[in-house]
């Protein structure tokens, strides 16, 4: 299976990671690679299997509604690149 | 040309769980920026979500509520997108394997009809946390406090064709999530958020038109408004030769305009996968018994409670029954009070038009239902008149004094009953109007009669400076006058 430049293209955006036109021509032959890879495991007969949310045969153990931590802010906001009245500060966005 | 509206909603419900769905930070409302965001809300490395079983619990006891089936199998899944209210790039919610599946709510009309509204089904998620866009040096400030507050989003079938319908969709939907106790129904701090989806047909037609959906409405009035507003928008275009564009709308209540957030072309991919860090969660029976023995009285059941118990008419019980609040307040009150339709009457009369005009809730009501039970009681027992009850309730919503009894001692209240000393106000008044009483006595349409009495009122509330019983002032004139 090949995958588009446009495709590319759009899922470089959705995942802001920045490519420039020669990557993209590299990423088409890669990524179209891997996806023959997958194509083989398309030839497996899966009728009769049931779609898999999780590899594991377990399933989830779920937490009491108790408060379990505490404030630790200060701790956090140290490794943050800004902050300001507590809050952490980002690049302007407005919708 | 006429057109069918046809109305979907999305609402997102805060669930009033003491910790978030997948940490044990706090959920408490009001703390400081960032002091409930941890680790796992922070989406640091390494760090790994657990459910919190008590979110489980309140979807599924949701689920109960609006006859839906109960999701045994649920899967969380990756909703990817770039925020920075967002710290992990994706929102973990649920799609395919929801909590709860498909439901339904009875919603009562104006015209005293009933109308079925299916629930398409209801799914567990996180909250994001907030963007301040005050300028912080050129940058926005982000609070995660908020960030894993659980929810859950209740989608709808489009079945609501106007917005009277949709609105009595939401004012149900929020009644039965207070009653519940799942969510605290505050809907100024964005407790509950309504996404409203609109399209319009040519009438009678089977083919749906684009929809647009307007997003994040809390309250039921802008509800109300957005839906009349986008309606006639969607109208103006049709009628004009143009076409919808499938897209996301904003609506400003406060200036009754909307403008486009995001269209089709340009809307997110989310990408969605199952969570690798989350394991299928399985509900079992005692699960769901647990949780249906959990269920308190519904508001349907209330209603039809009210009606039964106290004698209410269908009006007044729908609108008592419908705020778990208000209607633990009316039963107090009744509870307190020798009248409970009295009771009613002053519940839905004063108190509601003084809370609303504080903008308080029944939390903070500054008195209690029995204060005004004891007081409901002597207008039962005459002791008050309708005109001395609102010296009372003052008195006792200001805080002057806490006792029905004592207000009326200290404030002279008490009206005068003996009818010997009324029968002898009335002659003394009467003699002095000798005109009126002939003309009222040569009227014979019974109803301006009834208005001509009015006349007399004044002068016998003035001759007993305002403390004599109006009814028994009343049927002593009809008496005199030869009624």
């Amino acid at each position: 299976m090949s995958i588009s430049r446009e495709d590319i293209e759009k899922v470089a955006v959705l995942a802001r990671i920045k490519v420039d036109g020669e990557q993209v021509s590299a990423l088409e032959k890669d990524l179209g690679n891997i996806l023959d890879l997958v194509d083989q495991l398309s030839a497996a007969d899966t009728d009769s299997v049931e779609p898999m949310a999780h590899p594991l045969d377990a399933v989830q153990k779920l937490r009491p509604d108790v408060v379990t931590e505490t404030n630790q802010r200060e701790a956090f906001q140290a490794i943050a690149p800004a902050t300001e009245d507590g809050l952490y500060l980002v690049p302007r966005v407005i919708e | 040309m006429q057109w069918d509206i046809v109305i979907g909603l999305e609402i997102h419900v805060q669930l009033a769980t003491q910790t978030k769905i997948f940490s044990g930070s706090s959920t408490a409302f009001g703390a400081e920026p960032n002091t409930q965001a941890n680790a796992v809300d922070l989406a640091m490395p390494g760090t790994l979500p657990v459910p919190n079983e008590q979110a489980f619990r309140y979807a599924v006891m949701f689920g109960l509520a609006t006859n839906a089936e109960i999701g045994r199998r649920s899967v969380f899944e990756r909703k990817n997108y770039f925020y920075p209210d967002l710290p992990k790039g994706y929102q973990t919610t649920q799609l395919a394997q929801p909590i709860v599946g498909p439901g339904y709510v009875d919603i009562d009309l104006a015209d005293g009809s009933t109308k079925r509204v299916r629930i398409h089904h209801a799914h567990l998620e996180e909250d994001a946390g907030k963007s301040l866009h005050e300028d912080y040096h050129g940058m926005s400030g982000i609070d995660l406090n908020r960030a894993g507050t659980p929810l859950i989003e209740v989608v709808t079938e489009p079945d609501m064709t106007n917005a009277e319908e949709a609105v009595a969709f939401a004012k149900k939907l929020h009644s039965i999530v207070t009653s519940l106790g799942i969510c605290d129904g505050d809907m100024s701090q964005g407790s509950m958020r309504f996404d409203v989806n609109i399209s319009l047909k040519p009438k009678g037609s089977d083919t749906l038109g684009t929809r647009t959906e307007t997003k994040n409405l809390n309250s039921f009035r802008f509800m109300e408004q957005a839906i009349a507003h986008e309606v006639e928008r969607q109208m103006d275009i049709l009628e004009d030769g143009g076409s919808i564009t499938q897209e996301t709308r904003l609506y400003n209540g406060d200036r009754d305009e909307s403008r486009s957030m995001r269209t089709k072309e340009e809307a997110n991919d989310y990408r969605y996968f199952p969570c690798p860090d989350l394991l299928p969660v399985e509900i079992d029976d005692a699960f769901i018994e647990d949780a249906r023995a959990r269920l308190p009285e519904l508001p349907d059941a209330r209603k039809a409670r009210f009606k039964e118990q106290y004698g209410l008419n269908d009006y007044d019980a729908g609108i008592l029954s419908a705020d778990a609040k208000l209607a633990a307040f009316f039963e107090e009150t009744a509870e307190h009070g020798e009248d409970a339709k009295l009771a009613a009457n002053w519940i839905q009369g004063e108190f509601s038009a003084r809370l609303n005009a504080e903008e308080k809730s029944v939390a903070e009501a500054p008195i209690t239902g029995a204060q005004l039970g004891a007081m409901v009681t002597r207008i039962a027992d005459n002791t008050l008149s309708s005109a001395g009850a609102k010296k009372v309730f003052e008195a006792l919503w200001t805080g002057e004094n806490d006792d029905v009894d004592a207000i009326i001692e200290a404030k002279g209240l008490k009206q005068v009953s003996d009818t010997g000393a009324l029968e002898s106000m009335v002659d003394e008044v009467l003699a002095g109007m000798p005109d009126q009483v002939a003309q009222y006595q040569n009227e014979e349409d019974p109803k301006k009669r009834k208005k001509m009495l009015g006349g007399f009122m004044g002068p016998l509330m003035k001759a007993s400076k305002g403390q004599g019983n109006p009814k028994l002032f009343n049927e002593i004139l009809v008496r005199k006058l030869g009624g």
